[in-house]
This record gives C-alpha cells, structure tokens and sequence, in this order.
C-alpha cells in the first residue's frame, strides 16, 4: 500500500517537472524528497485533509501569545501573514510562494520552534508530512 | 623598514578614521554578519547590537527558546558565533562607550532595547502619544514602521 502511493507521487512529481521550468522542477523535487523522508517514517499515508486541520486548530497547548499556526501565518495559506513584532510573513501555499519547503535545515527548524510555541511540543513526522502535503496542494 | 613604517601610518590613519567616523556619524553600524542578519532577522528586523551591553545579549542567547513569548532556538554551533558577534559589537565594546550606556546602571541588564534608559528618554521626549496608536506601527520593536533606513543602522530624523 505504501509502496504503491510512493511510487504514485514519484510518477506525478516526474510528469509533473516535465511540464515546468528547471528551476520551479527542482524546487519541487527538492520538497518531495522532504515530503518522502516524513512520510517514510509517519505511521499513516501523509494527508492534506488532517494538514489543514493542523494549521487551523487552536490546541492552546503552547506559549500563551500564539494559540495556533494562524496566529502568524494568517487564517489563509494563500495570502501573507504576520510576525508578532510586525514583520510580514509570504505565504505558505506551493503555489503562492514557489520557494516554500525546499531547505530541510529551514524546514526542521521552523517545525521544532513553531510547533513548541503553539503546540508545546515537537511535531510528530506524521504532522509534518501532513502540513506539507497540505501547503503543497494549495 | 620602508614597508614597516608605512604599515604602521597606514594602521594609525584607519584608526583614526574608523574612530571619528563612529563618534561624529550617529549611525549604527549595519550588521556585516550574514548568519546574525539571517538568523535574528527573520522575526523582526536584525537589531544592531550597539543598543544593548554585553550582559544583556548573553542574556538573551540563553534563553532563545522562551525567547518574548516564542521559541526562537538555535542550535549550538550557530547561537555561539551569534553570541560572539553580539557581545563583541555591545554598547560597552567600545572604549569611548556606547550611547546606549547612557544611565544604564551596572545591576540593569534589560533584555529590551525598548527598556533602555537611553530608548525611553529619546522616545518620551520626542514621539508624541499617538504615534504608538498608529496600526503601521504593530509594536514598540517595530522600529523600521518609523526609521525606514533603521536596517542601515540609520535613525536620524529625515
Ligand atoms: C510566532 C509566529 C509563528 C507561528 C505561531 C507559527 N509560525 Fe511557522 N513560521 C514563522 C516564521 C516567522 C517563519 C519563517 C519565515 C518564512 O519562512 O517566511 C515560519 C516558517 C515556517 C516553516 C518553514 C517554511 C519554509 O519555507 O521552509 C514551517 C514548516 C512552519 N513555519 C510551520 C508552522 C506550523 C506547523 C505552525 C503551527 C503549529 C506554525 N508554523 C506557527 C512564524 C510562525
Ligand atoms: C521566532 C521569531 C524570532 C526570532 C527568530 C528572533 N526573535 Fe527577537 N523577538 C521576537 C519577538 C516576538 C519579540 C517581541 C517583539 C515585540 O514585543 O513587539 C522579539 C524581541 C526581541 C528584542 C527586544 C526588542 C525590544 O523591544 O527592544 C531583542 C533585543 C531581540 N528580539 C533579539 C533577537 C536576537 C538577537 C535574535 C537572534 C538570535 C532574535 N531576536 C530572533 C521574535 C523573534
Ligand atoms: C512610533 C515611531 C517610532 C518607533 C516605532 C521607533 N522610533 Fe526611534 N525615534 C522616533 C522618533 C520620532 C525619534 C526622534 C527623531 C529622530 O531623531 O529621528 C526617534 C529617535 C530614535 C533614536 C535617536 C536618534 C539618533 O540620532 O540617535 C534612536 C537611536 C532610535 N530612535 C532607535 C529606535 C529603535 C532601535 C527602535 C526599535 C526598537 C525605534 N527607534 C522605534 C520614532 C520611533
């Protein structure tokens, strides 16, 4: 089952870089490897259904200034958010900010501070892979 | 000997020069530091580290991961290059002292620029009241809302 989705998102990534410039096509394969390496490990097959419920939940479970992933990214993937000092944020979805999820260092990073601040813990690879394959299809 | 005295002009003439430079211009000096710039300025602008002493930057690397209500971690190799250029560029790295020094008494260590006696007076005396209520300006830190060139370390009046 699993094997047969991954080799599902492989054929998709390949057909789909056909049709792209180089560089949006290394970009993307740059993510999928990222997706791939949460996915490998996560318990379930990586979901954008339960991703959007991730970014939009409010689990309060964090620090008390940033109750959920939108507090900063905005209630919209599609559109800029906020840093709470006021700095602007580019869109999360693929398809607003092509560069999004291509730096594993970048991507791990911003997981481990930003799931502590709103979660109080880290990610499990099963939330990351969900959150990615949901801002991939956006 | 030729050579030995001309380096030693040219040492002396760049002291002298990067020295007045630092007293008679009121800019701070722009952050030359890819890692700090990157790194401490994702959030909010890279703030230069003329604006608070040594003590408190420590301060503040050691507590990034509770970092003014967020986790703002780094790992260890990158918060002690950060932690170096910050203290080494401090207020009070200089001999002729900082103007943020300025009424810092030497039990203060504010882990805010925005709580500095220097800040407060130049802020009090200066911005009027509804300049905070501005929507623009989201927060006390959010100095570029009101210095546009603050990332240059520039903040005089235009
Ligand atoms: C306190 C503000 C804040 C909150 C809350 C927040 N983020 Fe972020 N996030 C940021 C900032 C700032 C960045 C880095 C800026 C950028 O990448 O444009 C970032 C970047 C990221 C990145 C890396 C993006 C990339 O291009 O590699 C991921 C992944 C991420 N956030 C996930 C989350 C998730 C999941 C949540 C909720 C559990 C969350 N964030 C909540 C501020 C926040
Ligand atoms: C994850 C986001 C984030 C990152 C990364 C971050 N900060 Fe901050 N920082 C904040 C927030 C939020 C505040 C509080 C802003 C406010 O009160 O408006 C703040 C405030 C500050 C202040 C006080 C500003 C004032 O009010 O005078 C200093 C100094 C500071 N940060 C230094 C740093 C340094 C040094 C780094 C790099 C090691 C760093 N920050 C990285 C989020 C961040
Ligand atoms: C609401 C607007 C506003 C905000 C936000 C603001 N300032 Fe200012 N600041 C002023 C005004 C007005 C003055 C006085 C006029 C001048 O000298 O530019 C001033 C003066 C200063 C001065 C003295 C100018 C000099 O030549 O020495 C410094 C330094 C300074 N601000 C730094 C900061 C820093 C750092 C921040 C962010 C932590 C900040 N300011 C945020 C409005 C603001």
């Amino acid at each position: 089952m699993k094997t047969l989705n991954k080799t599902n998102v492989i054929t998709a990534v390949v057909l789909l870089i056909g049709g792209l410039s180089p560089n949006l096509a290394s970009a993307n394969s740059a993510r999928d490897t990222i997706i791939s390496g949460f996915s490998s490990v996560a318990e379930l097959p990586v979901s954008a259904e339960r991703g959007k419920a991730l970014f939009e939940s409010s689990p309060a479970a964090g620090k008390p200034d940033t109750p959920s992933c939108t507090t900063c990214h905005g209630a919209s993937p599609m559109t800029s958010g906020m840093t709470r000092a006021g700095k602007p944020i580019e869109p999360m979805a693929v398809s607003v900010t092509a560069e999004r999820f291509t730096d594993l260092k970048k991507v791990q990073k911003w997981f481990r501070r930003n799931c502590k601040s709103v979660l109080g813990r880290e990610c499990t690879a099963q939330e990351k892979g969900d959150f990615l394959t949901f801002m991939s299809s956006r | 000997m030729f050579c030995f005295q001309k380096l030693l002009i040219m040492t002396f003439v760049s002291f002298l020069l990067t020295t007045s430079v630092s007293i008679a211009d009121e800019r701070y000096n722009p952050i030359d530091d890819v890692v700090v710039s990157k790194e401490c300025g994702t959030c909010h602008m890279a703030f230069q580290p003329q604006m608070l002493p040594e003590r408190s930057w420590e301060e503040i690397m050691l507590r990034l991961s509770d970092h003014f209500g967020e986790d703002a971690s780094l790992d260890s190799v990158t918060a002690n290059r950060i932690k170096l250029y910050l203290t080494s560029n401090a207020a009070d790295s200089s001999w002729w002292g900082g103007k943020f020094m300025r009424g810092l008494k030497d039990h203060m260590s504010p882990l805010r620029i925005t709580e500095t006696p220097h800040w407060i007076r130049e802020h009090n005396e200066e911005v009027p009241s509804w300049a905070w209520n501005d929507p623009s300006v989201k927060s006390k830190a959010s100095c570029i809302a009101c210095h546009p060139r603050a990332n240059r370390g520039d903040y005089d009046d235009d």
